[in-house]
Parts: C-alpha cells; structure tokens; sequence
C-alpha cells in the first residue's frame, strides 16, 4: 500500500529548545493514524510542519506526495485540518459554510452544491441547511465541522484533538463518521487525549518530548507494554 | 475570491451594526452640525447707551442686524449690567461712552465696551469678536464717508473660506476623518481578531490560501464601505450643510482612499498584536478613536498644546488627513498645496503596512 506520510529524521527546533526530535515514521492510505503523547510533547508542532504551516529545521517528510520543505502550498491544496478549536463560522448558515470552505479549496459553485445536497441527504439533515451554526447544537457542529474538513476530498485529514469537550454519545457518532471517512480512502491523522478513542485507530504513536517511543497497532503496544487498556498503555509509556 | 463574500455575509448577517456603521454617518453629522454647532445666532445682548444720538442708534441697528445679537433691551447704570447678568437673560452688555456722535464726527476717539457674560468662555469669547468685527467695519465706514481722520488703526478683519465662521466647515472633515478611522481601523483588526479567536483563522492558514489573499479579502470589504460612507458623508455636508468642496473632488477621493488604506494597516497591526476581539477593540480604541477626537486638531487647535503632545500630534494620521481634507475642500487646493502631508501619509502607510504583513508572516512560522 501507497505511504501518504513519510517522515525521516524530521526535527524542529525554536532556538534551544527543541519542540520534535528527529522523527521517523510512515503513514498508509486509508489509515487511522491516531497520534497521542502528553501535552507539549511536539504533537501540535509535528501536524503545523505535516500541515506545510511551519517549516522543519532539518530531515526530510513528504506529505500526499509533496516535499514539506519545498511544497508546502501543494500540500496545502491536498489535505484537510481542523483544529481542536471549532472552526465553521457561527453566524454563517450550513451551507454558506460549507460553499465558503469548498470555494477556497477550488470547487466549482455547481460541485459544492451537489456534494452539499449529497452530504444532507446521507446525514438527513437537509431541513438545517440553512441554519446558522449557532442555532446549531454542540454536538452537530463538531461533525459538520469534520465533514466540512473533508468536503473537498483531501488525501489526507488531520484532526488537532477533534473531539474536545465533547459528549461520549457524540464522540461515538463522530468515530463513525471518521471510519466512513477512511473507507472512502482518506488518510485519518487524528490526535486526542481520550484513550477509549485510541482504542479505534489502526496504528498508534506516543511522542514523549518530542520523540516518538512507541509505534504499533493498540493490541501490539497493549500486550508489549502488558496492559488491558490504552490508558495503561500510556501512563507507562509516558511515566518511562 | 471566495473570502470576500464570506467578509461581506459576515457584515450582513450583522444587520445591528451594519445599521450603526452606516447610521453613524448620518447621526454624528446631523448632531454635530446642529446641536454642537459652536456657531452664535441671536444671543441675547442689552444695551447701555450713555449717549443716546444717531450714530450710536446706527451701530446698535447694525449690530442687531447682523444676526449675531438679539436686541435683549437696555440697562441704565452698572447695577443693571450686574442684575441682567446674574438673571442670566443676556450674555453680553455693550456700553456707549459720552458723546458718541460728536467725538466720532470730530475724530476723537470714541468710547464703547463690551462686558460679556464669561461664565461660558467660549462663547463669551465668540461674541466680543463677532461685536468687534462688526463695531470695526462701522467705525471705518463712517470715518471713510465723514472724510473724518481716522484716530486709531482700525483692523479690517476678513474671514477667508469660511466667512461665515460656521462650525460645520471644521466638523465634517473632522467626521469624515473619524468614521473613516473607526471603520477601517476597529473593525479591520476586530474583524481578524475574530477569526483568531473562533480558530478559524488556522483553518485558514492551512487551506491553499496564501496569507496575502486572506489579508486581501478581509480588508476590502471595509474598504469599499468606508469609502462608501466618506461619500455619505461629503454627501450630507453638501446638502445638508452647504459646504463646498472646492478643490478637485478625485483628487479628494483619492486622497480619502489613501487615508482608508492607512487606518486598514493600522487595524491589521493591531490584530496581529492581540489576542481577543476585546483587547482588539480597546487598543483600536486607545490607539486610534480617541487621539483622533483630542490629538488631530479636530476639536482643540494642535497650536494651543505642550509641545510634547503637538509632537504626538505629528505622529498621527488623521492630523495630516484633517489638513489634506481642509485644503482641498475648503481652499480649492491642488495637490502640490498638500504635498507634505500626502507624503507623510503615504510614508505612514508603507511603514505599517510592511509591519503588519510582516508581523502576520512571523506569526505564522
């Protein structure tokens, strides 16, 4: 299978400190890549260098294809982000929205239309179309948030913490919408700090300041690090 | 561009301020035209007239006749002066000394005071000078007429542009330099504030937009409505207020869009530097809303301030778009009467804009 990310010795460092240290790892197409670690170790910087938002110091990635030192605009144009910040404007309607995100990724007006139609019909959620996000409930926006991320169908997704502050029930449904997501074949980059969620991912890591300490499916790393949940997993991963 | 539409629902879907932003136009024009107006019409002034003959009869007519002063009756000695002043039906007292028409006949000089309520200073001061004006040009054309020597040099005062002294001619440049300040400036930098604040400006960052593009399309939507309400704006003082503009109206324009263009980079700076749409907003405030109303001449002439605030003045935009404003509508200037102050602008607007685009760059890497 195709790598979509490819990274090797990637290192970023803002004067002294050093924020990623030389890491080294691929991701597949279609993957859920579920990318975990404590706060501040490196994960934000490590997507904002993926993203093509920061240029690394030194070592090489590629990104759908494309250099991230060298073509972070083309990388751009191929991939999807949402931050764990809500990012759809409130006091635009659903469909505004999503012609505004469609637009600036270079959809026509009539492709935006159909994908839109296409999108309430499978969600039935036509009657909200034209509501405005916040006369949306919580819950709702955050899955329309994800759904305007991929509304242009990037190769690959990268969710900054997606589900913060979110209900179990919704985190659930959003998961589903993630695996529909996959099953088309977009590659899912997603961080979190909820290990029920890491339970879902195909492949996980665990970056410890700024390095990546372990690598693998959640089974391997559960029976490697003799745990029966994730959490374990990463306490002691996290801990040393 | 895809931004620029979004920009302009954002301002529609905003109704309420819309209708400020383009209420405000109207309504500042129209108070501070009618009821700040610092113009004096029909102020109540009594007479004490020690002589009683014609030429003292002509001057009090030609001083009622002016419009200035309403006829408020006479006192006869001092107590009466004190007395209307205390009931506070007049604000000033003329007083004709002894034997006005034979000392103004034979050259002498002759004697008149004006005592005026001072308890409002400015208007006190209003209207001495307008009695002075007037009592001037009468002194001047009697003795002229008489083929009388004149005794004292009587200034002959002429007020150029504006002969009418109305208020309106300093106010609506005042306005157009305020609105289009507050307009470009706050809601440019609250507007990026925004987009910061909600995290959608990250979304935007990571999208193929460039950086200049998002810049571009946040800004030209308040562009085109500050132009649009700097035209309002000339619109009503024209109609409204009868004010000219003398000068060549594209080259006022163009000017405007230069001033426009200076405040959006202003605005931008400021949103890199801040956080919120709050600290946005008070530093918008701060920086830019009230030394326009203190600092710019506007309100309080930048001759009369300690020097370390008229050197602040310097520094501020709207003081030089104030003159640029004044000398096209008011004088008919061309563009090399203004040509310092053109530049100064254009300089301004070239440091801030480089600042800011670099500014925004820096905080992206």
């Amino acid at each position: 299978m195709m790598n979509v990310i490819e990274t090797h010795e990637l290192h970023k460092a803002f004067g002294s400190f050093t924020a990623v240290d030389r890491i080294s790892f691929a991701v597949a197409q279609g993957e859920i890549f579920g990318f975990l670690g404590a706060n501040g170790a490196g994960k934000t910087t490590a997507i904002r260098m993926l993203c093509g938002l920061l240029k690394p110091t030194s070592g090489a990635a590629t990104v759908a294809g494309c250099n991230v030192f060298t073509q972070p605009e083309q990388i751009k144009r191929r991939i999807g982000y949402m931050s764990q910040r809500f990012s759809l404007y409130e006091d635009l309607t659903v469909a505004e929205n999503m012609a505004f995100y469609g637009g600036i990724y270079g959809l026509r007006r009539r492709e935006v239309r159909r994908r839109a139609d296409e999108l309430c019909r499978r969600l039935d959620f036509g009657h909200a179309r034209h509501t405005l996000i916040r006369d949306i409930p919580p819950g709702w926006r955050q899955k329309l948030a994800f759904l305007t991320a991929i509304f242009h169908h990037p190769t690959i997704v990268f969710l900054d913490e997606p589900t913060g502050g979110v209900d179990p029930l919704t985190r659930r449904q959003f998961w589903t919408l993630i695996y529909e997501a996959a099953h088309e074949g977009i590659t899912v980059f997603v961080t979190t700090h909820y290990m029920d969620e890491a339970e879902y991912c195909d492949r996980l890591s665990i970056m410890v300041d700024g390095r990546i300490v372990a690598i693998d499916p959640p089974e391997t790393l559960k029976k490697r690090y003799h745990a029966d949940s994730m959490n374990e997993v990463f306490l002691r991963v996290v801990n040393g | 561009m895809n931004i620029l539409q979004k920009e302009f629902r954002h301002i529609f879907r905003d109704y309420r301020t819309l209708l400020i932003i383009i209420g405000m136009p109207f309504a500042q024009t129209l108070i501070f035209g009618y009821a700040i107006s610092t113009d004096i019409r029909y102020a109540p002034v009594a007479v004490l007239d020690y002589s009683h003959d014609v030429e003292t009869a002509r001057l009090r007519s030609r001083l009622f006749a002016s419009g200035y002063f309403r006829d408020a009756g006479e006192v006869y000695n001092n107590d009466g002066i004190e007395q209307a002043f205390r009931r506070g039906t007049v604000k000033m007292v003329v007083v004709f000394g002894d034997d006005f028409a034979r000392r103004l006949q034979t050259g002498q000089g002759v004697s008149l005071q004006l005592i005026a309520d001072a308890s409002e200073a400015n208007t006190a001061h209003l209207l001495t000078g307008y009695a002075q004006a007037i009592v001037a040009t009468f002194l001047h054309e009697r003795m002229a007429e008489g083929g009388y020597t004149a005794t004292g040099i009587a200034p002959e005062i002429t007020m150029r542009y504006n002969p009418a002294m109305q208020s309106a001619y300093t106010f609506v440049p005042g306005i157009i330099c305020l609105l289009l300040m507050l307009i470009s400036c706050i809601m440019t930098s609250v507007s990026i504030a925004r987009e910061k604040e909600l995290g959608t400006m990250e979304a935007l960052l990571a999208s193929p937009l460039r950086p200049t593009q998002i810049i571009i399309g946040k800004v030209l939507p308040y562009l085109v409505i500050a132009f649009v309400i700097g035209l309002l704006i000339l619109a009503i003082g024209a109609l409204v207020f009868h004010i000219p503009v003398r000068g060549n109206l594209f080259l006022l324009l163009g000017e405007c869009l230069l001033f426009i263009l200076l405040a959006l980079s202003i605005g931008i700076l400021i949103s890199t530097l801040t956080r919120t749409q709050q600290t946005a907003m008070m530093v918008s405030m701060f920086a830019m809303f009230l030394p326009t109303l203190l600092l710019s001449g506007f309100i309080y002439p930048v001759e009369n301030m300690p020097w370390p605030l008229q050197w602040l003045s310097a520094a501020m935009p709207p003081r030089w778009f104030i003159i640029i404003i004044k000398t096209i509508m008011l004088k008919g200037g061309g563009l090399q009467h203004c040509a310092k102050e053109t530049l100064i602008l254009a300089a301004m607007t070239f440091v801030f804009l480089s600042l800011s685009i670099r500014n925004f760059n820096v905080r992206l890497k």
